[in-house]
């Protein structure tokens, strides 16, 4: 899934200890050592959508944007209209490539009013994202901006389930029932300044907080402290990928990456062509007026099988018509489900799919997605 | 934990019952424990053969497929349809619930190349395994 993983040597997050003395299964990913599960992946999955569960992010990174021009930069170089971004909150982009491909996904924050952006990027794109960003600051030295990875300075985790905002409550020092989807506030948190952002991977309610990278674990203990009693686990990258399929949110390397133009990928409505230019724009307006040839849909297996899982063969008929970009046995609807992207005369939600699984064709028929969704 | 006494084991983690000419199969706790949660099966059908040193059936769990090894050749008598509709029960019962096919041993000469319980453990332990 990373190109980078190879080049770095592998580090670990100021909560591996603690991973560790949980009894976590560590894999590496994307250059880190992290927690892939503790007490099960299932068990994990089921207790962020029914309690709540508690994420270690520092694998993540961050990059500040500032100066005049860091809105004008971050139009020119993303899909989604910056200039709509209000003070102390986000929105959802993309950097796309010169061909209108994908190098990211990512979540834009904006701080109070003049104090610029945070830029939040996938651990396995960290340093591709960061060259990218000072190579197109330098082709653009009539913008008044600067570029910083604040990654290493930045500790960052998340809280996500329906009594993810009560165990925060109890030992904030604000009142964060005001805080939107998509909007963050400075809280103090168990004692910790904290960024605290009603953002997250999981189709849950929660927060993702970002604080001084040497003050994570102190908010990681509060927060287990204060959810001792209501359930509050540790939750690996297994659970963390089965809650995001379920949601149909996208990961990088599968449903996204430089060969797949944001339409095909179903994010069209991150992208605002009439914001103005910006890198890539004019291949995803070309595909945008011509029909994005193939489309990202969503599916469920109508026979028992092992599971569709990420690169599998799709076919109609015999005829390979794309491939399964993600896939897995949904925790929470025990039915093997997956994103697929196929030619675009095959996709219609209720039309079939066969799925090569083990060299044999499976039945699957599509379905809409988000697969899952919460009661609000 | 050490593993049971009864039963014969193979580098590859499956674990063998052999009672006369017929062997049971299944993978140990060690194999549950490193696939995780076990969410299907996928086991030969009756009468089928297997073959020493092949696989004979998939175990998928939410992370990975893995193969299944016979240690032994010989004809599929039996196999557990209760763990393939509840695939779990390899995580909380892998050598008795799970066990997964019973074998006619076409070579029952074969079983003397199984590790004991005592060479098994020992693999573990010099593998570093918990």
């Amino acid at each position: 899934m990373s190109s980078d993983a190879s080049t770095e040597p592998v580090v670990k997050t100021p909560l591996y200890d603690r991973h560790v003395a949980l009894g976590a299964r560590i894999i590496p990913f994307a250059g880190w050592m992290m927690p892939v599960q503790y007490s099960g992946i299932i068990n994990e999955h089921k207790t962020v959508r029914t309690a709540a569960g508690l994420f270690d992010l520092g694998h993540m990174g961050q990059v500040d944007v500032t100066g005049p021009d860091a809105c004008n930069f971050l139009q020119f170089i993303t899909t989604n209209d910056v200039s709509t971004i209000e003070p102390l909150h986000a929105h959802y982009s993309l950097l796309p490539n010169e061909q209108g491909g994908v190098i990211d996904d990512i979540i834009i924050y904006r701080r109070a009013e003049n104090d610029g952006y945070m830029v939040c990027i996938n651990a396995s794109n960290r340093h591709k994202d960061v060259n990218w960003m000072h190579r197109w600051r330098a082709e653009r030295p009539d913008l008044d901006v600067t570029v910083e990875d604040i990654s290493d300075k930045t500790g960052m985790i998340a809280i996500q389930g329906p009594k993810a905002a009560a165990i925060t409550q109890r030992i904030s020092d604000r009142d964060l029932s005001g805080v939107d989807y998509f909007s963050w506030v400075e809280a103090t948190v168990g004692g910790v300044k904290a960024n605290t952002a009603r953002t997250g991977y999981t189709g849950e309610d929660g927060f993702e907080f970002y604080t001084a990278i040497d003050e994570i674990g102190t908010l990681w203990d509060a927060l287990m402290e204060s959810g001792a009693n209501e359930g509050l686990l540790p939750i690996g990258l297994g659970a963390r990928d089965t809650l995001r399929l379920e949601s149909r949110m996208p990961l990088y390397g599968n449903e996204l990456a430089d060969d797949i133009n944001p339409l095909e990928a179903g994010l069209g409505w991150a992208v605002k062509l009439d914001k103005g230019p910006f890198v890539g724009c004019e291949p995803i307006a070309a595909m945008k007026s011509t029909g994005a040839p193939r489309k990202t849909v969503g599916f469920k297996l109508t026979e028992r099988a092992g599971s569709p899982r990420s690169h599998f063969e799709v076919q109609v008929g015999g005829r390979s018509v794309g491939f399964v970009t993600s896939g897995a046995m949904s925790p929470t609807l025990n039915e093997n489900i997956g994103l697929a992207l196929v030619e675009k005369d095959v996709a219609g939600n209720g039309k079939p799919l066969e799925i090569i699984i083990r060299d044999k064709p499976v039945a699957a028929v599509q379905i809409k997605t988000p697969f899952y969704k919460r009661d609000r | 934990m050490s593993s049971p006494k009864e039963l014969l084991y193979t580098k590859t983690h499956e674990w063998v019952k052999v009672e006369g000419d017929v062997a049971t199969i299944g993978v140990t706790d060690h194999a549950q424990s490193e696939l995780g949660d076990i969410t299907y099966l996928e086991l030969p059908d009756l009468g089928g053969e297997v073959n020493g040193g092949e696989p004979f059936g998939v175990v998928e769990s939410v992370k990975a497929a893995s193969d299944v090894y016979s240690p032994i050749d010989g004809e599929v008598l039996e196999r557990n349809e209760d763990a393939i509709a509840a695939p779990d029960v390899v995580n909380s019962s892998p050598y008795e619930g799970a066990w997964l096919i019973k074998v006619k041993l076409a070579n029952p000469a074969q079983v003397e190349a199984l590790l004991t319980p005592e060479q098994y453990d020992e693999l573990l332990e010099s593998t570093g395994s918990h």
